[in-house]
């Protein structure tokens, strides 16, 4: 935790300091009257694979849309790299190396899949608009460069054959992929999956984690996730934040959350056998 | 047979990029541009040059403008023909103001007068989508035009309230004025098309373009990457309207050499240049040139048949003329909404596997 006094991170017992690559801080969401997030708190460690779980309509959402810019919190603060983060609009958050997919695929439609993974790499594009005009130096140069990485994606993901599809024309399935490509293609430090399972049979759920773990494994890239499926919640991450009716009421591993009583009532249920 | 990317091997990304990917398409824009610089300037007449050549290459700068903002950048205007006119008094404005300097720059800063306007009426799309921009533009389209009307100093206090290009030179060639040649008027648009087009691919290829289109086809995503949606479209505001005032400079100091500017820069300009990139295709720079040729060639077309070869009186052809182009607009909406553009598309696809496709 960061410590108020002293400014400086340290463990709660005092032995050890890690600086989490993020750290919400009595975070509360209001529209209006209805509040969305009430007084959340957590974080998220470099290299980890954190998960978001709660019934619907818990806020799970207007969190991760709170870490990517689209909401201001009316209280709290959040911490990226242990500086306090004023607050941002998502395409300057999305130049601080944070990538996000969407629950309802958000790709561009008109564009292919080759476009679609290129524009992941915008943010690192610089040329100005005189050389992109006339095409020379830069301009050419940089596309070549990006296209080598996003070539790299196209093949980390198994999408070279759909490389010139026009991605309306995709299925269901490789439209996540796609997404999840052009987030990658970012390079980002924290990767945000609002959930990349969602609607998936199981094997593309298998396809999809086991790329979830491929990325964070070969890449090293932070992972804050939400998902329904408590299998697949369980397999992939270090570590869960469960939250309910805009509350956190667990937070730790996938076996200690698993044995808390609050979110067995709020979430997982018991077996009726 | 003759349209084949067999053995048509890209080794690099460069090659893989570029305008004319295949081999084919690549001999047929060469020789396009080879007959409209070596042999229509020799065998171009007055008729050809102002009924066909000169309002068919005047068109295609303004639609790539408005294809640039509308078909890219997914920002709909109804201002085009208010944008034509502002390049058109600015173009005007510095030839009577400095006339000891060339032509050419005035066309191109008659552009850059005009980007500015553009991206001063583009300034309220960050807040306003779709219909209700369509419907801020048409502001700007009266607006400018009743501007041009009212004040004075804009058309040099003329007692006709007309606006009448003077003869300038271009290489001792007279290009504006009463007394020019076809070739030599042709030869001038068509340099500036062929730059313009050239342009417009090059931006919309790499980043730009693809900012662009981001925002185009969902603004939230285009802002999760990092698209700043303002410097999005405040650009596409700039380069449509760029190209849109070199057309409107175009249409006035060499095609028709006096303007008043209600008649000619109406409302009726603006949708007649967005209908030439919805049947040419948005989104598409081949689009932009194929829109413009179809509703340039169709009404000098239609006029031919219709009192030339069937002898019809020419009003009753004028107002056949006007249903046949309205119910063809209509036709392309709902077979063809891509455009002729994709029409070309699927021709090429079919194209590769003819004659024996699997």
């Amino acid at each position: 935790m960061l410590d108020d006094k002293t400014g400086e991170y340290a463990a709660e017992d005092g032995t050890e300091a890690v600086v989490p690559l993020m750290e919400m801080r009595n975070i509360v969401l209001r529209f209006g009257g209805v509040v969305a997030i009430r007084d959340i708190s957590f974080d998220i460690r470099e290299g980890e694979i954190r998960a978001i779980i709660g019934p619907n309509g818990a806020g799970k959402s207007s969190l991760l849309n709170v870490i990517s810019g689209f909401y201001h919190p009316q209280e709290g603060v959040v911490i990226f790299r242990g500086r306090e983060r004023a607050p941002m609009k998502p395409y300057q958050v999305a130049r601080q190396g944070i990538a996000r997919t969407f629950q309802n695929i958000a790709l561009f439609h008109g564009m292919t899949v080759l476009d679609n993974v290129m524009t992941g790499r915008l943010t690192r594009m610089k040329s100005s608009m005189a050389a992109q005009a006339l095409w020379i130096g830069s301009a050419e140069r940089e596309e070549i460069e990006n296209r080598g990485k996003v070539e790299e994606i196209i093949d980390f993901l198994n999408i070279q054959h759909i490389r010139k599809v026009p991605v309306g024309r995709l299925p269901y399935g490789l439209k996540k992929r796609v997404e999840l490509a052009r987030a990658l293609a970012a390079e980002p430090e924290l990767l945000l999956l609002d959930e990349p399972m969602a609607g998936m049979n199981v094997e593309e759920k298998e396809d999809m984690s086991r790329f979830i773990l491929d990325v964070n494994d070969e890449f090293g890239t932070t992972i804050a996730l939400i998902e329904h499926d408590m299998g697949v919640v369980m397999d992939l991450s270090d570590r869960v934040v469960v939250m309910d009716y805009g509350r956190k009421i667990g937070d730790g591993t996938p076996d200690e959350v698993r044995n808390n009583q609050d979110v067995i009532d709020a979430y997982l249920g018991v077996g009726h056998d | 047979m003759i349209y084949r990317e067999a053995g048509d091997f890209k080794t690099n990304y460069r090659e893989d990029g570029r305008t004319f990917p295949i081999r084919f398409d690549r001999w047929a824009y060469f020789a396009t541009l080879a007959v409209a610089f070596l042999v229509v300037p020799f065998v171009i007449n007055d008729y050809w040059a102002n009924a066909v050549l000169l309002p068919f290459l005047i068109y295609a700068i303004a639609t790539l403008g408005l294809n640039i903002l509308t078909g890219y950048c997914g920002q709909v205007s109804l201002g085009t023909g208010g944008f034509m006119a502002v390049g058109a008094y600015a173009c005007y404005k510095l030839m009577t103001g400095f006339p000891d300097v060339n032509i050419v720059f005035h066309v191109i800063l008659a552009g850059g007068i005009t980007a500015a306007v553009g991206v001063l009426f583009g300034l309220p799309s960050l807040r306003i989508k779709g219909f209700y921009l369509a419907v801020a533009t048409l502001a700007a389209q009266f607006f400018l035009v009743w501007l041009f009307n009212r004040v004075g100093w804009f058309y040099n206090y003329s007692a006709s309230g007309q606006i009448n290009a003077p003869t300038r030179t271009v290489f001792g060639v007279e290009v504006t004025g009463p007394t020019t040649s076809a070739w030599a008027t042709y030869l001038f648009c068509l340099v500036f098309v062929v730059i313009c087009a050239w342009l417009a691919r090059n931006m919309t290829r790499g980043s730009l373009g693809r900012k662009w289109m981001a925002i185009r086809d969902m603004d939230i995503a285009a802002e999760i990457i990092g698209v700043n949606p303002l410097g999005a479209k405040l650009t596409a505001f700039a380069v449509s309207s760029f190209f849109v005032g070199i057309s409107g400079a175009l249409f006035f100091a060499v095609y028709l050499g006096a303007v008043e500017v209600g008649e000619v820069f109406g409302i009726q300009k603006s949708f007649l240049v967005l209908f030439m990139i919805i049947i040419g295709g948005l989104g598409s720079i081949l689009g932009s040139f194929a829109g413009a040729a179809f509703l340039v060639l169709l009404p000098v077309f239609l006029k031919n048949v219709l009192t030339g070869t069937l002898g019809w009186p020419t009003d009753l052809a004028a107002h056949i003329e006007f249903m046949i182009v309205g119910a063809l607009i209509c036709a392309f909406l709902i077979f063809e909404p891509h455009g002729l553009a994709q029409l070309w598309r699927l021709t090429k696809e079919k194209l590769r596997t003819w004659p024996f496709p699997y």
